[in-house]
């Protein structure tokens, strides 16, 4: 009888950029490496509802008001892809939201700053989520079946999220001197933290290597930074706003920009839960989750009821 | 009153109706009990500011004064909004975000079945449209009415509760004046009559089989009409209209 090295079948697949799907055999760091990086993509999704929620009741004319609520719809809807994919790797949701609520799961850090004016919300939308595409783009090649396939839809919508986050920016920058600033600020703002995204430089990036190995991930932080800041600036001029960076400076030889590193001490403190935002983040979560508990049990038990009638007949 | 008047506030009423209700439930947004459910509320909120939208647009064009939907949904304050009072109070808890919401998918489903008749070919399209998004709020509010009712104690008096306090809000549903009166004798209004009836028996109906109990003897609020409103209301307008307002230049 022949037997099977279901470790050589895994290897097998990541050479031959084969999908491993939910029953295969998989490495128990695979796995794990897996479950870490979707759900804190799902926690993202629906943590990230909030600061952009904080303005579809102010959203200043009911095109945008429709739009808006649309798109945080649509980040909900990832969440739900996503905890669904993280499911088939063998946890459970409760498990999952019991991380976040309890805050030993992380979510993208972005969402730990405040949505201060409604240009904020332009401004999440092209370069937070301009951001995110550059970062997902690759994960719809991912190795992992169920994550790669939910990616797929995630990108196409993002890439719209993107562009209505740009008009947004443009009706502002070509608006009144008043929106102008108010464009320009939001730029300012987010422009760092937006640039943190894609995670420490190579050097300090403690799961990089595994992920890259396992095909999970397939460019570096670094790789991705300076591909968005190449991808960005133009769009920048093209407002006729500034890149809040003195050192900004186009390189002719490795034909892309020079540009100011993100202040990664700041970086540390927010990832340690000390921005302006994680803990009204955090409480908002735990809030709705706890208030919507009896509603949960109202549904179990109805369900539950419903199905002794049915055994019973 | 001519019929262009009464057809500008007829058409202004549905369209604040849907605009304040809408609004209201996109605060849900982020906070609902559980994801799906949150997913859900929302579609339910589009769905609305959506037929809102299509409403305030036709009312501008009916008015024919050079304003647009935006004008009339950001520069008008609430002694000039005709929504019903029982869409603009505070959402509570989510007992009575769903009772409010069945009372009114109920109404809706009714109301533009009727509206769908109309001689006026803009408020047909926006009802026919209608009918098929308000036939699956309905099935979704009243599903999670039976399950209050029949869950748990806790849920079963939190909906009788909601139930309750919110009966009163439910005879402006069915008020009727002058702009009615013109526009029924043009085959364009819906007779209220007759969606109350239909109203109050399929009500009455999913509260029973949920084992809710309608109050009897309710004084019913009134004032909508007259633009006469809660005090919610002038807190929602402040809040949604606070930028068109601190910009009225700027364009969106």
């Amino acid at each position: 009888m022949e037997t099977i090295n279901f470790e050589n079948v895994f290897e097998g697949k990541l050479a031959k950029n084969e999908m491993v799907e939910p029953k295969d055999w998989m490495p128990e760091n695979y796995r794990k490496h897996l479950i870490r990086q979707i759900s804190q993509h799902a926690h993202s999704e629906i943590v990230g509802m909030l600061p952009e929620g904080n303005w579809i009741t102010r959203a200043p004319s009911l095109r945008s008001k429709i739009v808006l609520l649309a798109k945080v719809q649509d980040e909900g809807g990832h969440g739900l892809y996503l905890y669904t994919a993280a499911e088939t790797l063998g946890i459970s949701r409760d498990e999952l939201l019991d991380n976040l609520h309890t805050g030993k799961a992380k979510y993208s850090s972005i969402f730990n700053y405040p949505t201060l004016t409604w240009a904020d919300i332009g401004a999440v939308g092209w370069l937070v989520d301009g951001a995110a595409i550059m970062n997902q783009v690759m994960l719809q090649r991912a190795s992992y079946g169920p994550y790669a396939r939910a990616m797929v839809r995630i990108c196409k919508e993002e890439s719209f999220h993107q562009r209505q986050g740009f008009e947004v920016m443009t009706r502002l920058a070509f608006g009144t001197t008043e929106q102008k600033e108010m464009a320009q600020d939001a730029l300012n703002r987010w422009w760092y933290p937006t640039m943190m995204m894609f995670g420490p430089p190579d050097a300090e990036s403690p799961n990089s290597e595994n992920a890259m190995k396992w095909r999970i991930k397939r460019e570096t932080n670094d790789q991705l930074r300076q591909k968005f800041v190449n991808q960005t600036v133009p769009q920048v001029e093209y407002l006729g706003l500034t890149v809040p960076d003195a050192q900004l400076k186009w390189n002719e030889e490795k034909k892309g920009y020079d540009f100011s590193e993100p202040n990664w001490a700041e970086f540390k403190q927010i990832i340690s839960g000390n921005g302006p935002c994680n803990k009204e983040r955090l409480a908002a979560r735990n809030k709705a989750h706890h208030d919507g508990e009896w509603v949960r049990a109202a549904a179990m038990a109805h369900a539950k009821k419903k199905n002794e009638v049915y055994e019973a007949a | 009153m001519t019929t262009q008047e009464a057809l500008f506030k007829y058409t202004l009423r549905l369209g604040d109706t849907n605009l304040i209700l809408g609004q209201r439930l996109s605060e849900w947004t982020g906070h609902g009990p559980f994801l799906e459910e949150d997913l859900a509320l929302t579609n339910i909120a589009l769905d609305i500011i959506g037929t809102a939208n299509s409403l305030l647009e036709y009312a501008a064009s009916v008015e024919n004064k050079e304003r647009t939907a935006d004008d009339l949904a950001f520069h008008r304050n609430d002694r000039q909004y005709y929504n019903l009072q029982i869409t603009e109070l505070p959402n509570g808890d989510y007992a009575r975000t769903i009772v409010r919401q069945a009372l009114i998918d109920c109404f809706d489903l009714y109301f533009y079945q009727e509206l769908a008749k109309s001689k006026d070919e803009t408020l047909s399209g926006i009802a026919n449209k209608s009918i098929r998004e308000v036939t699956y709020h309905l099935r979704h509010t009243s599903s999670w009415i039976e399950r209050f009712g029949d869950g748990t104690e806790d849920s079963h008096n939190k909906a009788q509760t909601a139930l309750n306090e919110l009966w009163q809000y439910t005879g402006e549903l069915f008020e009727m004046n002058e702009v009615d009166e013109v526009l029924i004798k043009e085959g364009v209004a819906v007779d209220l009559n007759i969606v109350k009836q239909k109203w109050e028996k399929h009500i009455s109906e999913l509260f029973q089989k949920s084992t809710l109990v309608i109050p009897e003897n309710v004084f019913m609020q009134t004032g909508s009409r007259k633009c006469i409103h809660t005090e919610h209301l002038a807190f929602i307008l402040a809040e949604m209209q606070a930028l068109p307002r601190m910009y009225p230049d700027a364009k969106w």
